[in-house]
């Protein structure tokens, strides 16, 4: 059911009132037309004498006398197959990479459904990063939302890439896909990805949305949507693992935040919309498993904390949604580790069922939790150390000084190739441990520590 | 359809209608071809506003809208236990065989099974006078729950007829009552109440009975009454949510109604394959017997958080006038109070404070005054309670934020927690300096009597000692650990016992999760006992160094990782632990 218009009366920002439309649907695709150009919008109000489009490519050059507005009867979709995986699309699911579009299994929706919670399977299956940070201590299961925290000049970009190329699930061959998708992020940066892909091969497995830089800023609206609907499809109705990298969320705020703007909205915190916890979750919750199905979709979201604040309403917002975070921290930057993931700040809450006999190691827990006490009395330790000199420190404080080093150079660094198994992972943690007096490792179980302490101290 | 009228505006949730005969304030009405689930929040002349519970995607101006004359009202009666619901009640079980893994729209689906039958019990008599709330009989609800079938408020008259013991459905008539005007009312297993009416009772009375949490910090510290209400802000992963799960598991109450309202699908799941596993710590039963979960998540239709919390609390009123005690936890009220920000937003409402509508902390505060310890209506005499304990989630953790602010007003505790600790693995993270439970003395003294005579002697104490630390440990960043004296370290060492053998307690540990009051109390006169005597003897010169090194010490903090039946009673434990000092008397001569 198309209907044109050729009465638009007010262009503002990014929005456009189109009078005389009666009965849009609310959501409904529009497309506008000017001068052989072709344009996308969304409608965001509905009434019978008016509605409120969004324009995804924005209004730069647009004339309200001489452009058409076609409202199409349906709301934004794409067209999902099998054929989508190799291929590169724009942040409104075009082809970027030359080839003709994929054929269509079926035409989706990108707003998703929620997934009823009964459906849900709980997340248990861990996977195995190979960085200790994570692995050791935030442990990541696949179906869960595990942001990376980060700030500019941070290697988010080599972290993630580097999980997506290490990730696996011991004991499993299974398919797997990488969905990516780029909201406003550098050429540099996404074709880093990109390279990195290509290296491990994982490109031939890969859907790819990019919105770069100088792309239009509305369209990073709609396309981490785009990405997350191929990634249901090829997890819930082609039974893949699917691993969602979705960055920069920041720039996906910003757009959000534009467009409230422009509809002058009271604006919530530092200006962004009342109603962002609620945008963001419809993204982010687009993550897990469903009970009888064999796939899933592990998302990492990447943000980038503007001035390092993680109280700013992107990250804030984002980690009452998600389940954790690895939070990258500009001090480890300074001192030259990598990956500079700030234990401490960090949080997989999904760690608990994923770990364990069956799963790691029956002492993961207990050595996790050991590391995490020592390491917080460590550097509090460190920073006394700093403001009163060495002197002022018990000698039992002091290990815990020495502890909280070794585990930055030993426990959190590595090479951005180094793919540690998990037994290395915990065999390095208890190292660590040996340094302390045994009365000090209260977290852990007599009978684990008589098993894996090791006898000389190294 | 009569009286119908049409959409002439669609914006997100809400939506604004014309031409509708008779709209009622707070009337639900299906708008739509997709006959989606709204409500009447306000009505201008001819314009109605409705606020719509499933989304609106693809809903035009045009479009009809069909009054049904009923107010949003939730169905009470058996079956609610051991279920799942969404903000207005439909169970997601249910949805999920009619329309798939993923939440389809416009689906109606009664909150009861209508073909289940339940074994009645009839309990009244012909001929007696029943008023709202008397007992009409039981039925068997699940393995913990006994539900009594209940006259409805508001009827009152003579019971003329009563249905014999047998098996009957949610609707078929159980009772037949005649009512002052001389007609007959029937009444079945089932009834409806509308969510935004607290139910009736026949008086709030004052108690000082303790909510028994099975958490150390929270039974000794900071307790909460039967009736009474608590909170728990702080900032994303600081652990409220688990502290929310552990109340669920242990608390000693009869009913537990967790509203999960705008947070994250798998923490609902967690619930439900966690509850049938675990035992009901009163009844031995599947804990998910005694449980109702309402699930409202964060990817939820928002205009249904605002409801959530309202059918969470009109099913724990109804289970309280059964005379049970009731335990409501609602995670976050935070999200409940950014949908009405968003619903007030789209209705231009002026704003007040973060752009929250004026009515916020009005709202809020009518909220937990639904909670309460109270006489119920009807026969026989009986009293219940409902609990209601909040998450709070401000903005950075800042407890400046609206919400935040409008609950302190409202409720009686707070355990406020803290973002250090919880980075630090310290859990629960409830920061034992800014936390407070106004109900401290009632219960102090319902423990002293009923428990142990010098309860709230020796949980002062604990403070004190925790409060001491605080202030050395400022010392000590400014002159450092040495230019303390030995009694003051003790006091340091006393004070980190207390935190990691007492305070802190795993959630995940099937021993460490569930502390008896017992076990409480042996754990922290231990503490006690061997700060004493250590402060005794260096006092009189002993050397401070070998006194702490006492080996019973680290038998203190193995303590909390006993199961019940091995933890030494009272008695025994200070026999030991004199032994061991006099012991080490001995082998200092
Ligand atoms: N008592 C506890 N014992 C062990 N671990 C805990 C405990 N409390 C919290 N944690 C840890 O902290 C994590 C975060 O807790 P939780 O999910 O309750 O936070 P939250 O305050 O609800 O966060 P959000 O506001 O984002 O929902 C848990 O996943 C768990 O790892
Ligand atoms: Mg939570």
């Amino acid at each position: 059911m198309i209907r044109e218009f050729r009465s638009i009366s007010e262009v503002n920002g990014p929005l456009v009132f189109v009078e005389g439309v009666s009965d849009a649907g609310y959501g409904e695709l529009v497309e506008f037309q000017l001068n052989g150009e072709i344009r996308h919008g969304q409608v965001l109000e509905t009434t019978d004498r008016f509605s409120l489009v969004q324009v995804f490519e924005g209004t730069q050059g647009l004339t309200p006398k001489t452009t058409t507005a076609r409202f199409l009867g349906r709301g934004l979709t794409f067209g999902v197959s099998e054929g989508i995986l190799g291929r590169v699309f724009d942040g409104l699911g075009e082809p970027l990479d030359g080839k003709p579009r994929p054929f269509v299994d079926k035409y989706v929706d990108i707003n998703g459904a929620p997934i009823n919670p009964v459906s849900r399977e709980y997340p248990a299956e861990f996977i195995q990063t190979g960085i200790s940070a994570i692995d050791g201590m935030n442990t990541l299961v696949r179906g869960q939302k595990l942001p990376i925290f980060s700030g500019s000049g941070l290697p988010h970009a080599r972290l993630a890439a580097q999980i997506a190329s290490q990730a696996k699930v011991l004991s499993s061959e299974e398919k797997f896909a990488v969905v990516f998708a780029a909201m406003g992020i550098t050429f540099e940066e996404a074709n880093f990805f990109i390279q990195s892909f290509q290296k491990t091969g994982a490109i031939e497995r890969s859907v790819l949305f990019l919105n770069l830089a100088d792309d239009p800023t509305i369209e990073r609206i709609a396309t981490p949507r785009f990405a997350l609907t191929a990634a249901e499809y090829l997890a819930f109705e082609k039974d893949m693992h699917v691993l969602a990298i979705v960055t920069d969320m920041t720039n996906y705020c910003e757009a959000l935040r534009e467009i409230s703007a422009a509809r002058r909205e009271v604006p919530g915190r530092r200006g962004y919309p009342g109603y962002m916890y609620t945008d963001l979750a419809s993204i982010y919750e687009r993550a897990g498993r469903i009970k009888g199905k064999k796939g899933s979709i592990t998302q990492i979201p990447i943000l980038t904390m503007p001035e390092d604040d993680r109280t700013h309403p992107i990250p804030d917002l984002t980690g009452y949604i998600t389940e954790g975070q690895i939070f990258l921290s500009r001090d480890l930057q300074h001192k030259n580790i990598y990956p500079p993931i700030d234990v401490l700040q960090s949080l997989s809450r999904l760690m608990q069922r994923g770990i364990g006999e069956g799963h790691t190691r029956e002492d993961h827990s207990a050595v996790s939790n050991q590391l995490y006490a020592a390491y917080a009395r460590g550097k509090e330790a460190r920073e006394l150390e700093i403001v009163l000199g060495e002197a002022a420190l018990t000698d039992l404080d002091r290990l815990y000084v020495k502890f909280a080093d070794r585990l930055e150079s030993e426990f959190i660094a590595q090479g951005e190739d180094e793919n540690r198994a998990i037994e290395e992972t915990l065999a390095i943690g208890w190292r660590l441990l040996r340094m302390l007096p045994r009365s000090e490792l209260k977290r852990i179980r007599d009978e684990y520590i008589n098993k894996y302490l090791p006898k000389v101290e190294s | 359809m009569h009286g119908q009228g049409y959409v002439v505006r669609v914006a997100g949730p809400l939506v604004t209608a014309k031409g509708l005969e008779k709209p009622m304030m707070y009337e639900v009405v299906r708008v739509g071809e997709l006959k989606l689930f709204g409500e009447i929040i306000g009505i201008e002349k001819d314009l109605v506003y409705i606020q719509v519970y499933e989304d609106t995607n693809g809903l035009r101006p045009g479009e009809t809208v069909e009054p049904t004359g009923l107010l949003l009202s939730v169905e009470l009666g058996p079956g609610l236990t051991d279920n799942i619901f969404d903000g207005i009640q439909r169970p997601l079980e249910r949805l999920r065989e009619e329309s798939g893994e993923f939440l389809a729209r416009g689906f109606s689906v009664n909150a009861l099974d209508r073909q289940r039958k339940w074994h009645f019990e009839p309990l009244a008599e012909v001929g007696v006078e029943v008023e709202g709330g008397s007992f009409l009989g039981e039925v068997i609800e699940s393995s913990t729950v006994v539900h009594k079938i209940m006259v409805p408020p508001n009827v009152k008259g003579t019971l003329q007829w009563i249905a014999g013991k047998g098996e009957y459905t949610v609707e078929e008539c159980i009772a037949k009552v005649e009512l002052p005007d001389g007609t007959l009312q029937e009444l079945q297993l089932m009834q409806r109440w509308p969510v935004r009416i607290p139910r009736p009772v026949k008086e709030k009375v004052f108690t000082d009975v303790p909510m028994l949490t099975g958490q150390r910090i929270l039974d000794v510290f900071f307790p909460v009454i039967k009736g009474g209400t608590a909170c728990v802000p702080g900032p994303f992963g600081s652990g409220k949510t688990v502290i929310q799960h552990q109340l669920a598991k242990w608390s000693d109450v009869d009913v537990v109604v967790y509203v999960g309202c705008g947070e994250r699908g798998n923490e609902m799941t967690e619930v439900l394959i966690e509850f049938p596993e675990l035992k009901d710590p009163r009844t031995g039963g599947p804990l998910m017997d005694r449980t109702i979960l309402v699930a409202n998540t964060s990817n939820m239709p928002v205009a249904a958080r605002e409801a959530s919390v309202f059918t969470g609390i009109a099913i724990a009123e109804y289970y309280r006038d059964m005379g049970y005690d009731v335990a409501l936890m609602a995670d976050s009220t935070s999200r409940w109070a950014e949908a009405m920000r968003e619903i007030s937003t789209r209705l231009e409402e002026m704003p007040g404070e973060e752009g929250y509508p004026a009515y916020l902390a009005s709202r809020i505060s009518a909220f937990y005054e639904r909670s309460g310890f109270v006489k119920c209506l009807g026969a026989p005499e009986r009293t219940g309670s409902v609990t209601v304990i909040g998450a709070v989630s401000p903005p950075g953790g800042d407890l400046s934020d609206p919400v935040v602010q409008a609950t302190l007003r409202s409720v009686q505790v707070f355990w406020g927690l803290d973002q250090n600790l919880a980075f630090a693995r310290h859990f629960p993270s409830i920061n034992w300096l800014n936390s407070y439970s106004l109900y401290l003395d009632r219960i102090g003294e319902y423990y002293n009597k009923s428990f142990a005579t010098d309860w709230l002697k020796k949980r002062n104490e604990a403070m004190a000692i925790l409060q001491r630390e605080s202030e050395l440990l400022e010392l000590v960043r400014l002159v450092g650990y040495d230019a303390l004296s030995t009694e003051e370290q003790l006091f340091l060492e006393t004070a980190r016992s207390l935190r990691e053998d007492f305070l802190q307690q795993d959630a995940f540990d099937d021993v460490d999760s569930y502390c008896s009051l017992k076990k409480q109390y042996v754990i922290l006169s231990s503490i006690l006992l061997v700060h004493e005597i250590i402060l005794q003897r260096i006092r009189k010169g002993e050397d401070y160094a070998s006194l702490v090194a006492n080996p019973i010490r680290e038998h203190i903090s193995e303590l909390r990782w006993l199961k019940e039946d091995e933890v030494p009673d009272w008695k025994q434990m200070q026999d030991s632990i004199v032994k061991s000092f006099s012991e080490e008397v001995k082998a200092h001569d």
